[in-house]
């Protein structure tokens, strides 16, 4: 069953077509990655998934739910976390407090309650506790648990924008280059974690990655793109041999 | 050393996190409490001042510390607590009640300002802020069938549940109540979802949205909130004073409760009271020492602004986290006192350069 449909999906930026009738769709349970050289449009599409940029045309389908008529912070209540590019996390929040933050779209109590702290707020906070700690232990984030993120190395502040992201408990989880600025023995971690995203938290997976090596372990479909246009779709092997592909990347 | 041992999610969610601050803090109730029979109407004068302006700096910290949404126009808002105050006392209506009022309009007052400001950051949420500050003062000038304009308005004491609080530590107390509790109140949002929202908008907007946070509607929110609190404060600052007019709510008001905020400490409600503190203090600390300087520096005019100006930039060059962040230095030097490192506090640099890699 599909879980996320893209339709046609176009943007222009004045006279740059970044995105150009662009169409495919993520299965639910599978990762399905994006690759292509750099300004292919990949990110583009992300922004257009999570609503920072209205499209020119075409449409985004989550379910049932047309994305592409939705505001930026909508789109975290029906499920669909994702990191960026540059990790963009709250750098003089602690690790716990980002995560708790990522928690945001399942909090119940109104700004009055929280103002007087009635007692349903400590019993959801204490629960929002319950599943944050849950992430950490899955991510091996107990050291940094009180550590505030701006004095971080980056390699941690990667696997904390994940735990973000997973403490939304999302359905679909968008993943903006998920290995870029790890070194090889982090690049190993991050692909076990994918890994065991899809396999023991069945979520679906949407990302994009330059890193063939972490494509071919852990992707079931890789969607290839250039200049906004899709060039190819498959599985990892089937991409990779395709010959517009192989022109995309060596320049033919 | 201390080493807090946690076993239980409560420990992190309760405002008391280990027996020495429970101490201490009692320890400063207790001291509050008794002021008044201890030091002389004078310093309980200046005590009530510092309890005013640190309801002021509380609000101000919502929107600037933690919203991060920088305000050049909150002597608007102190204004607005002011005069409403002011013109309902007048018409006889109950301190209670006009208090709140006083509160909810400048809160109303904040989203107004607050809607048109969604659109804007940094410099020129600054501008149109400073904007705002022009506006009113311009309206509190003008408006003479209910301000009286420039001649200003004269309050009568406060009269609360049939006393009336002619005496210094009656409206200390009362300064004092109010700002307890809003503290209290904002230490409650703190650590609730609405104010780590408001942490994430100030720390990086677009991954805020992706969480689900509504820019509008916490922006809106803290500016509200905000305005509220400096409301509140400016309802006893116009009792304090007995007297307001609209020149005492100018720029410079809004620059001072600005710099209060920068120099206790930005991003932590400790600094809003150290700044508070300092605000009050630095006038008479300045006329001790003008008897010990060299007349020729000691008799100059504006020696107070100078210093003033002085020890901001001294701040900002030297301790970005301004007394607050002093303190916990020496705290911590205290704590582990023959091992403290000098580099325990160096900031990392970082390398890669974005406008919030700061």
């Amino acid at each position: 069953m599909s879980l996320l449909r893209v339709e046609n999906l176009s943007i222009q930026f004045g006279g740059i077509k970044a995105v150009t009738d662009v169409g495919f769709e993520v299965m639910e349970g599978e990762v399905f990655t994006i690759i292509g050289p750099n300004g292919a449009g990949k990110t583009t599409i992300f922004n257009l998934i999570s609503c920072l940029y209205a499209p020119t045309a075409g449409r985004v389908m989550f379910g049932d739910v047309e994305l592409t008529r939705l505001a930026p912070h909508d789109i975290a209540g029906l499920g669909i976390a994702r990191t960026f590019q540059n990790i963009e996390l709250f750098e003089q929040a602690t690790v716990l407090d980002n995560l708790l933050i990522g928690r945001h779209c399942h909090r119940r109590t109104g700004l009055l309650a929280d103002l007087l702290f009635l007692p349903g707020v400590q019993r959801a906070e204490r629960e929002q506790r319950e599943a944050v700690e849950r992430v950490i232990d899955l991510l091996d984030l107990a050291h940094y648990r009180e550590a505030r993120v701006g004095g971080l190395p980056y390699g941690v502040r990667k696997v904390v924008e994940l735990g973000r992201a997973l403490a939304m408990q999302p359905r679909l989880l968008l993943l903006d280059e998920p290995s870029s600025g790890l070194n090889v023995e982090e690049t190993d971690d991050m692909a076990w974690w994918i890994r065991d995203i899809k396999e023991e938290l069945g979520i679906t997976v949407l990302m994009v990655e330059h890193d063939m090596n972490l494509v071919a372990r852990v992707s079931d479909r890789v969607l290839a793109l250039n200049y906004g246009q899709v060039l190819a779709t498959g599985t990892p092997a089937e991409v990779q041999r395709h010959p517009e592909v192989v022109e995309a990347y060596l320049g033919g | 050393m201390r080493f807090v041992f946690k076993t239980s999610y409560d420990q992190d969610i309760r405002l008391l996190k280990h027996g020495g601050q429970t101490f201490w803090y009692g320890l400063l109730v207790v001291a509050l409490v008794a002021a008044p029979a201890v030091v002389s109407e004078y310093y309980l004068s200046q005590l009530t001042f510092i309890a005013i302006y640190a309801l002021i700096g509380v609000g101000l910290m919502l929107l600037t510390g933690y919203t991060g949404q920088v305000s050049l126009g909150h002597a608007a808002f102190l204004a607005v607590g002011a005069y409403t105050e002011a013109v309902l006392q007048a018409h006889g209506v109950p301190f209670g009640l006009s208090l709140a009022a006083a509160g909810l309009l400048a809160g109303l007052a904040g989203i107004v300002i607050g809607l048109p400001a969604l659109r804007l950051s940094g410099i020129y949420l600054v501008i149109a802020t400073m904007a705002f500050g022009f506006i009113v003062q311009e309206v509190l000038t003008r408006w003479e069938s209910v301000t009286r304009g420039s001649l200003g308005i004269t309050l009568r004491p406060i009269s609360l549940a049939g006393v009336r609080l002619v005496e210094e530590w009656q409206l200390y107390y009362l300064a004092l109540a109010v700002l307890t509790l809003v503290l209290l109140g904002v230490l409650n949002l703190l650590r609730a979802p609405t104010g780590r929202a408001f942490v994430a908008i100030r720390d990086s907007e677009i991954s805020a949205q992706s969480m689900g946070i509504g820019l509008a509607r916490y922006k809106t929110a803290s500016f509200a909130l905000s305005a509220a609190i400096t409301g509140l404060a400016g309802a006893l600052y116009a009792h304090k004073l007995q007297f307001i007019s609209p020149e005492q709510f100018g720029i410079i008001l809004s620059v001072e409760l600005a710099m209060m905020i920068f120099i206790g400490g930005i991003g932590s409600l400790h600094g809003a009271v150290f700044g508070a503190i300092f605000l009050i203090a630095l006038p008479q600390l300045v006329a001790v020492a003008k008897d010990y300087l060299p007349a020729a520096i000691g008799h100059q005019t504006g020696l107070e602004p100078t210093v003033f100006g002085l020890i901001l930039v001294l701040v900002i060059v030297f301790e970005p986290q301004g007394l607050y962040g002093r303190w916990l230095k020496v705290r911590h030097y205290l704590q582990t006192f023959p091992l403290y490192k000098a580099d325990m506090f160096r900031r990392q640099r970082t390398f890669m350069k974005s406008e919030r890699a700061r």
